[in-house]
């Protein structure tokens, strides 16, 4: 219960948040959901620092980044299951 | 788990119109940016007053000379302020200001620079000022209903640690709070894209959602007409950026979660002080945090709730405003800043509910007097708005 590296707000999201300082590629992470307290497991295949998202699953360009159970942005580079998800991979649909 | 019991009451100063303060400013008002040197002047003169100085209030016209007037009357009306002086460079705009402070009942006197000139004024206005905050300084805490609280909330370097845990700790404290009839306000139009109709539906009435659609639609209108690119630094920042949020819609559902659960009764001007009763409204404002917290203080909310991701450090002269973070580096590195540190919440040591309680704990104290981090650090940060150029 103590060691969550990743935070997700709503089951319907496709990233989650990085809680601890920073974590490494290949490691075997643990996600906590909020919304209906279940926990999921992830391999990461970056390193992400706090604060910083991670791909649940493969998305392609032009899917929806889903957070909080709402559509925040497109993806505009395809990235992998594990990868970072930042604004190297994902834009605005707005401005 | 039994929750806290929450306290009915704080330590006030009662106001001649029926308000509580948190804090017993006497403030020295410049009408107008030349006539800050004057007031800054006075204050210096005159301990136990502060002046509030800033940039504009010459050859505004329209809707933005009317916004610097409700600014300047909404300051001099909080319940934070026991008297006023206001000074100007000529006598009409200060009058206007004066009669409508006074309306309040409490202390105001107004001056006016021209024909006088600096000296002279600063003479004349200092022994007003010792009157005024010797009277003042015997104005004693009395103990007020929990319901004198007008609680304003913006956040500010926001990352998303405020989206996952501070922001929703304040939703938490909203969630609590809102039934024991204190006024509650939040702002940050354009920090709301992305989520505008999420959050238009939590208007009350037809008519709050309707009101929240067009503020927020001429909003963006005014953004998508000066924008020269997508707005990629200024909204997100650099710091939300390096927080991790990579977009306004992320920002906005961040932002969104200091609400709680609640429902807002009415959307306000800027600076426009509520009179549907107790309840949340909307407040049109910036996102930028100063600005916001300064609109927000001229509509009457006497004490301020700021959850800050990479650690914005923002204060304001009259309004007490309270930091917290739930970013653990945030915490460590700048914890002068910071007067609540939720971070535990990332490691599931801390629930939102125990948060929220300790949110609670924080707000009381500061309402009954302890200083809060920015203004131990003396940030002062007063910063009118200004819709457009002058005539």
């Amino acid at each position: 219960m103590n060691n969550t590296d990743i935070i997700i707000h709503d089951e319907k999201d496709n990233v989650g948040v990085v809680v601890i300082e920073k974590i490494t590629p290949n490691q075997d992470c643990n996600c906590w959901i909020m919304e209906n307290d279940k926990s999921a497991k992830i391999q990461s295949k970056s390193e992400i620092p706090l604060g910083h998202k991670i791909a649940m699953l493969d998305l392609k360009e032009g899917d929806a980044i889903l957070k909080y159970g709402h559509d925040i942005g497109k993806v505009v580079k395809n990235i992998k299951k594990g990868e970072h998800v930042h604004v190297h991979n994902v834009k605005t649909k707005k401005w | 788990m039994v929750n806290m019991e929450i306290p009915k009451s704080f330590l006030g100063y009662k106001r001649e119109n029926g308000r509580a303060g948190t804090r017993n400013h006497v403030i020295i008002l410049p009408v107008d940016d030349i006539s800050n040197a004057c007031a800054e002047a006075v204050a210096n003169n005159i301990k136990g007053t502060i002046a509030l100085p800033h940039s504009y209030g010459r050859l505004q016209f329209g809707a933005d000379l009317e916004l610097h007037f409700r600014t300047m009357i909404g300051t001099g009306k909080n319940p934070n302020v026991a008297a006023v002086i206001v000074i100007g460079i000529e006598p009409k705009w200060t009058k206007r200001i004066v009669d409508a402070i006074a309306k309040t009942g409490k202390p105001v006197e107004g001056f006016s620079i021209e024909g006088v000139g600096d000296i002279d004024t600063i003479a004349k206005v200092s022994k007003k000022a010792q009157e005024f905050s010797m009277w003042a300084s015997e104005k004693q805490r009395e103990d007020c209903p929990i319901s004198d609280l007008w609680i304003s909330v913006k956040c500010g370097e926001s990352d998303t640690t405020s989206g996952l845990a501070s922001n929703p700790t304040v939703g938490n404290l909203m969630d609590k709070l809102e039934p024991l009839g204190v006024h509650l306000c939040f702002g940050e139009t354009s920090e709301l894209t992305g989520a505008e109709n999420v959050c238009a539906k939590r208007g009350k009435t037809p008519e709050a959602k309707e009101k929240f659609l067009k503020t927020w639609n001429a909003y963006n209108d005014f953004i998508l007409k000066e924008a020269t690119d997508d707005l990629s630094e200024s909204q997100p920042t650099a710091g939300n950026i390096a927080g991790g949020l990579t977009t306004i819609e992320e920002k906005a559902f961040g932002n969104f979660q200091k609400i709680g659960s609640r429902q807002f009764i009415d959307v306000l001007e800027p600076a426009e002080e509520p009179t549907k009763g107790k309840g949340l409204y909307f407040m049109d404002t910036s996102s930028a945090a100063a600005e916001c917290v300064t609109l927000q203080a001229a509509g009457g909310f006497n004490i301020h709730l700021f959850p800050t991701g990479q650690g914005n450090i923002i204060g304001n002269p009259i309004e007490p405003v309270i930091k917290l973070t739930a970013n653990p580096l945030t915490a460590k590195t700048m914890g002068e800043h910071i007067d609540v540190d939720v971070s535990k919440i990332l490691s599931r040591q801390m629930n939102l509910d125990q948060a929220g309680d300790e949110l609670i704990k924080s707000t009381i104290r500061v309402a009954n007097g302890r200083l809060t981090c920015a203004e131990a650090l003396g940030h002062k940060e007063f910063v009118m708005t200004k819709l457009y150029r002058s005539a």
